[in-house]
């Protein structure tokens, strides 16, 4: 047995010390503006106001929640949609002196009886898509924003010094600080500011403090996260999580934001004043027992946190390897959990927010850094998590301590790791092609598995000392595709279609090309390819269990909205399927957990006073999902092109991907497309993949076409207006802005459906208006 | 506030089965402790129930598995080596509730905060039967129990 019950005094990490006189940094502070407010009692989850705070004129505001705005957008990132659409205008960029960064709660958020809900959601106009980027991430910020007063946070302007906005829910102020001397860095700045705003020298007093930075990256990319911290008393340390797509990092640094503090005063396990506590606490309890009965012998996040997916991508063949070109790899086994349990600290309690017992946060403490402006140092790594080591393994590095290693910077820069790893796999590939090259790359020999040409990328990007390659590979795979063109160093089919970004953000870590489903997943989401909306693969390639256009379409119509429910409410989604009830298999819709939704349905309805069912929340969620992809429409985006994914994702783009496959494509070429097994022999494998290229492109086209018509959108992906009322949803300036739109693509021709249908085909409807009927 | 245990013998209740009656005045005594009532029931750390004609005993036996769950350190082990929730600093989690190997961290509906046997005695000196004593015994040798193991009594 693992030596448990150690007392809180006496876990050791063994990180290095860092020594900063606290005092000399808070001398140089300068109050730039200080708001005091009177503290409100939360009720049923809500505080019921949010605070404006404009970092241009230094004006704070306090804005009321309505119950009108509780009944249309629910809470959280529905919140940070509707104060989005009031602040932002259709030209607004992630640069624009008017670009809004938001941190939004919700009414579970800072509960802690059930496992996951610590969520903050944060918004802004994205530096790598042009439009809103939603991201949830963990960590006390969120539930302490709540318990200090507020449902959300707007940070909108750009302040002309660097400063740190503190909630200081202690003294009821707002307060904006000139901040010159701190770190930028997150592991640092995130302990010097704890330090430097905790009411006594004590683990407790620290605890009460969460910290939101990112860090030089940030500064010097489009690929800045925000590091949400929390403090843990037991190796006093400053943990981080992560809100990494999209950008909001370079966003907050923009606007010369160097941190927002959260303090609280208090708070217990009814600060959010539940409807019936006594409900909540049941539903919780049950869940936390089947976590212990049965975590062990389903994903094991207790133990190894979601690197238990790294095994089992590799042994479906998902795993993406050098560029997503292969989904397993003769090395993989060195990144597999086992290994990383062998660094993970044990027998510590690793949630992320209080309560959180599926505890997914793992740490490796005490590790020693090896390059860099830390060399030497010893610290805590967060995570990783299963996508940073996609990342290792898409850039073919096959080391743990590299990929902590690769880990731990980027969360310190405040790089999105996945952003990161995912464009240097490609850049990796192209320099494979000889597309790129040594002298086109500012001297870095960015050959796959070459880690410290990786190390180097991300310290001369910190130190904004690039060269033209740094310079636009650090604002993501977009722009370097447009670039390598622009130069004309190669064939313009292998650099768009082998870089994995649509909408301009790079992809998540998983291979999507056999399932039509999980491209659908990726393709047809609001802020861009990431897993967070679906994750259709076992249903779709493995079970075999959605194998229509319709059956599929339904799928991306429920999943997306279910798992958008937990961002409306501040909850993670992990505890809902990470953990499934020993009698899951047995019941109607396993791939739904039809009791997790009941727990729920409990949840929400016993913290609201609400009386909802499963169903009014996918109807809570479809409105905010229409809302925000209404807004695309209106920032110029949210149509079928922007659906567009590339081909890396849907089949093979090269041979060396053709023969690693070969007997699955040669046999769909055969079953699915009708050729002779003799002509299948025969071809060229370029023929081959010509033929396959064709088809797998058609049959994204008529996914789309069935997901645009189950969502309710015309057949170029604009929620109608008459969609947005049936969910009630009556702003006027929005359903005539679609209406124009749609008239608009009407003249272009382009509302029509865009498969290819032969005799025995149908589109979804033969009706060219049929959303004009509902 | 934390005192760790140099003691290496905690008091643990036991329980005989065969003098119960099933008067349950030890759980109103508990209750009484705990909640300053004397309904017993919910209130009552120690729990004794019928089963297949014999009444069964549960109560926490300070083996202390809760104390690495708790997310705020308000669960430790005193000098006299009890397990104690530090109600203050709780946050009303239930973790500890969960993942009770025995299901014996209680959790009543009148307070967020859970509670549990702290050998205070009161219900030994309340059966009338003299079916509870409490025994010393080595820490070490309670501990070595693995959660995962064990679900539902």
């Amino acid at each position: 047995m693992i030596k448990g019950q150690i007392p809180i005094e006496e876990y050791k990490t063994g990180n290095t010390k860092h020594k900063f006189d606290i005092e000399k940094l808070k001398k140089k502070h300068k109050i730039l503006v200080k708001y005091k407010y009177k503290k409100g009692k939360i009720e049923k989850g809500f505080a019921n106001r949010t605070i404006y705070v404009n970092l241009s004129n230094l004006e704070i505001k306090e804005k009321k929640v309505t119950d009108d705005m509780k009944k249309k957008f629910t809470g959280g990132r529905g919140f940070g949609l509707k104060l989005m659409w009031d602040s932002i205008k259709p030209e607004t960029r992630w640069n624009s002196e008017e670009n809004n960064l938001i941190v939004t709660t919700g009414p579970l958020c800072g509960a802690t009886q059930y496992p996951g809900s610590g969520k903050s959601l944060c918004l802004t106009i994205s530096p790598s898509t042009d439009q809103i980027c939603d991201s949830n991430v963990g960590g006390f910020f969120g539930p302490y924003l709540k318990f200090a007063g507020f449902d959300a946070i707007e940070l909108q302007g750009k302040s002309k010094e660097e400063v740190v906005v503190v909630i200081d829910g202690e003294k009821s102020e707002i307060r904006v600080e000139t901040a010159p001397l701190e770190e930028t860095n997150s592991h640092i700045l995130s302990e010097q500011l704890t330090y430097m705003y905790s009411t006594e020298d004590s683990d407790k007093s620290r605890q009460k403090i969460s910290v939101v930075s990112a860090g030089l990256g940030a500064d010097n990319s489009y690929w800045g996260c925000l590091n949400f911290s929390f403090y843990d008393i037991r190796r006093k340390v400053c943990r981080m999580k992560q809100a990494g797509r999209g950008g909001l990092g370079s966003v907050l640094r923009d606007k010369k934001i160097k941190a927002v503090v959260a303090k609280v005063e208090d708070f217990d396990g009814v600060s959010n004043n539940p409807a019936d506590p006594d409900k909540i606490a049941r539903v919780g309890t049950k869940i936390h027992r089947e976590i212990r009965d049965l975590d062990r012998y389903q994903c094991n996040m207790r133990a190894v946190g979601t690197v238990h997916l790294v095994e089992i991508m590799d042994e479906y063949d998902l795993l993406p390897c050098e560029n997503y070109r292969f989904g397993r790899f003769p090395k993989s086994s060195k990144i597999f959990s086992p290994e990383f349990y062998k660094y993970f600290t044990k027998i510590i309690p690793d949630g992320c927010w209080h309560g959180c017992t599926m505890a997914c946060a793992k740490t490796v403490d005490g590790f020693e850094i090896k390059t860099g402006p830390y060399k030497g140092e010893k610290v805590t790594v967060d995570g990783p998590e299963y996508e940073t080591c996609g990342c290792g393994s898409n850039m073919s590095l096959w080391d743990v301590e590299e990929i902590l290693e690769f880990n731990f910077y980027c969360d310190t820069y405040g790089l999105d790791t996945i952003s990161t790893g995912t464009a240097i796999a490609y850049y990796m590939e192209m320099f494979e092609y000889k597309i790129l090259n040594k002298d086109r790359c500012d001297g870095l020999e960015l050959c796959f598995g070459n880690f410290d040409a990786v190390m180097e990328f991300l310290h001369r990007m910190a130190k904004g000392e690039g060269g033209e390659f740094i310079n636009v590979a650090s604002k993501g795979i977009r722009r370097v595709k447009d670039w390598i063109k622009k130069n004309k160093w190669g064939d313009p089919y292998l650099i768009e279609e082998c870089g994995m970004e649509s909408k301009g953000l790079e992809y998540s870590e998983y291979v999507t090309k056999e399932s039509l489903a999980m491209q659908g997943g990726y393709g047809l989401t609001l802020k861009g390819p990431q897993h967070d909306e679906a994750w259709l693969i076992f249903m779709d390639m493995v079970n075999n269990q959605i194998p229509t256009f319709e059956d599929k379409a339904e799928a991306l119509h429920y999943f997306p909205m279910w798992r958008t429910w937990f961002g409306l409410n501040g909850l993670c989604k992990l505890p809902w399927n990470d953990v499934e009830p020993a009698n899951n298999a047995e019941t109607d819709e396993p791939a739904k957990v039809p009791e997790h939704v009941q727990n729920y349905v409990d949840y929400q309805n016993g913290m609201t006073g609400w009386n909802v069912d499963k169903e009014e929340l996918i109807l809570q969620s479809e409105r905010c999902y229409n809302w925000q992809r209404a807004m695309n429409v209106w920032v110029g985006r949210g149509r079928r092109k922007d659906d567009w994914i590339p081909y890396r994702s849907m089949g093979p783009v090269t041979e060396v991907e053709y023969q690693s496959r070969k007997d699955r494509y040669d046999k769909q070429l055969v079953e699915k497309l009708g050729l002779s097994k003799e002509k299948v022999e025969k071809m060229s494998v370029s023929e081959k993949i010509k033929i396959l290229y064709d088809y797998r492109q058609d049959q994204y086209q008529k996914l789309t076409d069935a997901v645009y018509y189950r969502r309710g959108w015309t057949q170029n992906g604009v929620p109608t207006p008459q969609k947005m009322k049936q969910l009630g949803l009556n702003d006027s300036k929005m359903l005539k802005m679609l209406q124009e739109k749609i008239e608009e693509d009407e003249k272009k021709g382009l509302n029509k459906w865009c498969g290819i249908y032969k005799k025995d085909e149908k589109p979804p409807s033969n009706d060219p208006k049929y959303w004009e009927k509902w | 506030m934390v005192e760790m245990s140099e003691k290496k013998t905690v008091k643990v209740l036991k329980f005989d089965s065969s003098k119960c009656k099933g008067c349950l005045e030890c759980m109103k005594a508990c209750s009484k402790i705990h909640f300053k009532t004397d309904e017993g029931g919910e209130k009552s750390a120690i729990q004794i129930t019928k089963q297949k004609g014999k009444y069964k005993m549960n109560v926490c036996d300070q083996r202390g598995l809760c104390l690495d769950m708790c997310p705020v350190g308000a669960l430790y082990r005193r000098k006299n080596g009890i397990i104690w929730l530090d109600k203050d600093t709780c946050i009303g989690c239930q973790a500890c509730v969960g993942f009770c190997p025995t299901n014996s961290m209680r959790k009543s509906k009148s307070r967020i905060e859970p509670f549990k046997c702290i050998s205070c005695g009161a219900c030994v000196r309340a059966c009338p039967e003299n079916a509870l004593e409490l025994v010393e015994e080595e820490i070490d040798d309670i501990k070595q129990v693995v959660y995962h193991k064990l679900g539902a009594e």
